[in-house]
């Protein structure tokens, strides 16, 4: 059976911007993925070019192995949650779920009963009536979801879906976004900014950097053994250490003055350069005269900054390369300005393909 | 303190310019006619012991027992009415074409739409004049086609009067309709197709209901002014056709009877506040 979605190659440009460059990704049946990327990636594009408001320069797009190209968007299967929500101000809460319904010309029954389920399952009945300018930011929010998803589109595009909520309602709201997504088995394409949403609510994270895909694969995948520099910094600010790799698998960084052992062979030559990941978290402090030889650098604490959870704590090392280290936030640190010896296992050290 | 001289110049302009005016109108519509000048007599006078009422309702009266003036009303209250209809059928697809046009060709399409603003406005009604009179241009070249034989009249009739009306008062319907456009949020329409809507759909359910204020403003102004208005259809229009404008015209300067005139014009106002009132509502609405 084909994917739900295909996106082959697909490129567009504005003028001279580019803001797709030949990309590829597939979505599977009911599958949750999240494109994560700065302003300017091409995300929302992305979204735009399957609900058809755009058409790619080249490239295809396919919905269940059919193409879409040939279909203005009031043709295509697919619904869209804007991030504006987009609800019709001059109609009410039912008219606008009823709206998609509708169209496809339902029975007044069928549209009243379906409208009432949906709204239902968010929480809103009884809300019936009012009118959008009526209702708080979270219920519009669940309005424009239900409306999208009351006509049980295969596939729902959502743009940016929790970035006009306030804090305290973004992560409740994302995890029921989840459930109502494997409540209903639809597909979901999340386009966001925030790499804590990326990664807490979908199966797949497709990280878009200027037009292009910088990897694709589960939040875990991403986060702990991103593929490239870009991933690494874009997914909790990795430490990327520029080294070059020795006789004996080892890699050695001047930078940061010290030698590097992954837990596998890196993937180049001795001799050649190679960039390397190390997340803050795995990084702790030791003893200074129990400090292995290996996977481990010297240096003076340059800042410290608390975070609740952790303490963020800016290490000067002998080579001069700054690194960014994560402290339990029940632990007392060393004072800045004091030396300290940082240590970490094989596993965290992450060899970066580009 | 502040709050008062912010609030004074604003306050003592529509005291001077609009308040005195009508007042004075009002005044005038309530005395009597005379001979001599002013050619009415004070409707509050002063004759040694105190003010005395003086004043009348004759005028309004006549405005009330002769067909001639309600007929009058009538007559300029259509030509008012079809006049913004025209307006506002022309202006829909202008307001709309300039919105979905490039963005750096919006501002010169605008500029266009007031382009006529730029030229006097007894010269283009000149230029109507010309073109349609019988020996004019249209006339000239459609004989010269040899389509007609005996020149067609266009001039002072009800085509000429609707010509001279959409020309002179369409900005007034495109701007207020392009603002209210311009305000919906593109993603509306979007949303309407993404839910299924056919783009004529989209336009019926979601863009023509949101721009009914635009669409209403764009109206009232063609309207309003229009219900008044003299010099067109005295220069374009059929001549038997008494407008509002005419009659007060003529009262005014040729039977001088200026308190049956200024009866006309409170008579006018009243009539033309109503809609206005009705906008406001319909505005104050979310």
């Amino acid at each position: 059976m084909a994917p739900l979605l295909q996106v082959q190659g697909v490129s567009k440009r504005f003028g001279a911007t580019v803001a797709l460059e030949r990309l590829s990704l597939e979505v599977a049946r009911g599958e949750f993925v999240a494109l994560l990327g700065g302003s300017g990636s091409g995300k929302s594009t992305l979204l735009r070019l399957v609900a058809g408001f755009e058409a790619p320069d080249e490239g295809r797009i396919l919905l269940d192995g059919a193409d879409l190209g040939p279909l203005p968007p009031h043709a295509r299967p697919v619904s869209m949650m804007f991030q504006s929500y987009a609800l019709f101000p001059h109609l009410s809460v039912f008219d606008n779920v009823a709206y998609g319904l509708r169209r496809e010309g339902r029975p007044r029954g069928e549209i009243a009963r379906r409208v009432a389920e949906a709204l239902e399952m968010v929480g809103l009945s009884g809300l019936e009536r009012r009118r959008p300018h009526q209702l708080s930011g979270g219920q519009r929010q669940r309005v424009a979801l239900v409306r999208a998803l009351v006509k049980r589109p295969p596939l729902l595009l959502l743009d940016e879906p929790l970035g006009a909520l306030d804090a305290g309602l973004r992560e409740r709201t994302g995890l029921e976004l989840r459930a109502l997504q494997r409540a209903t088995g639809a597909g979901f394409i999340m386009v966001t900014h925030d790499q804590a949403e990326a990664l807490a609510l979908a199966d797949r994270v497709a990280v878009l950097e200027q037009g292009r895909l910088a990897q694709y694969g589960p939040p875990r995948e991403l986060y702990e053994r991103p593929a490239t520099r870009f991933v690494a910094g874009f997914l909790g600010a990795a430490n990327v250490l520029e080294g070059r790799v020795g006789a004996d698998g080892r890699v050695d960084c001047a930078a940061a003055g010290c030698t590097l052992r992954p837990a596998a062979p890196p993937p180049r030559a001795p001799g050649e350069a190679l960039a390397v990941a190390l997340r803050p978290e795995r990084i702790r402090l030791v003893d200074e005269r129990r400090a292995p030889a290996e996977n481990a650098a010297a240096g003076t604490l340059r800042d410290l900054a608390y975070r609740g959870e952790a303490w963020l704590a800016l290490v000067a090392t002998a080579g001069g390369q700054e690194l960014r280290v994560s402290l339990p936030g029940g632990a007392t640190p060393p004072a800045p300005g004091a030396p300290v010896a940082l240590a970490w296992d094989a596993a965290a050290v992450v060899p970066l393909a580009d | 303190m502040r709050r008062l001289l912010l609030l004074a110049p604003p306050f003592l302009w529509l005291l001077a310019f609009v308040a005195a005016p009508v007042a004075i109108l009002l005044a005038i519509a309530l005395a009597e006619p005379a001979m001599g000048v002013p050619p009415f007599t004070p409707p509050l006078a002063w004759d040694g012991e105190g003010p005395r009422w003086r004043g009348t309702l004759l005028s309004f009266a006549i405005l009330a027992e002769d067909r001639f003036y309600l007929d009058a009303f009538l007559r300029s209250l259509r030509v008012a009415f079809l006049s913004a209809l025209l307006c506002l059928l022309l202006a829909y697809p202008m307001a709309l074409g300039i919105l979905r046009a490039r963005p750096s060709r919006r501002l010169p399409l605008l500029l266009l739409v007031l382009l006529p603003f730029w030229t006097g406005f007894l010269l283009r009604i000149g230029a109507w004049i010309g073109l349609l009179r019988d020996e004019g241009w249209l006339n000239g070249v459609l004989r010269g086609l040899g389509l007609i034989e005996a020149p067609v009249p266009m001039l002072y009739t009800d085509l000429a009067l609707y010509l001279g009306m959409v020309h002179s008062y369409l900005p007034f319907a495109v701007l207020p309709l392009y603002a209210a456009l311009s305000r919906l949020d593109p993603a509306l329409e979007e949303a309407a197709a993404d839910l299924g809507a056919r783009p004529a759909v989209a336009f019926l359910t979601v863009t023509l209901p949101l721009s009914f204020p635009g669409a209403l403003a764009g109206f009232l102004l063609v309207f309003i002014p229009a219900a008044g208005e003299f010099v067109i259809p005295e220069l374009l229009g059929p001549p038997e056709a008494q407008l509002v404008g005419r009659v007060l015209w003529t009262e005014f300067f040729q039977n001088r009877d200026w308190p049956l005139a200024a009866a006309l014009a409170v008579a006018l106002l009243a009539l033309l506040v109503l809609p206005i009132r009705l906008f406001q509502r319909l505005e104050a609405r979310p």
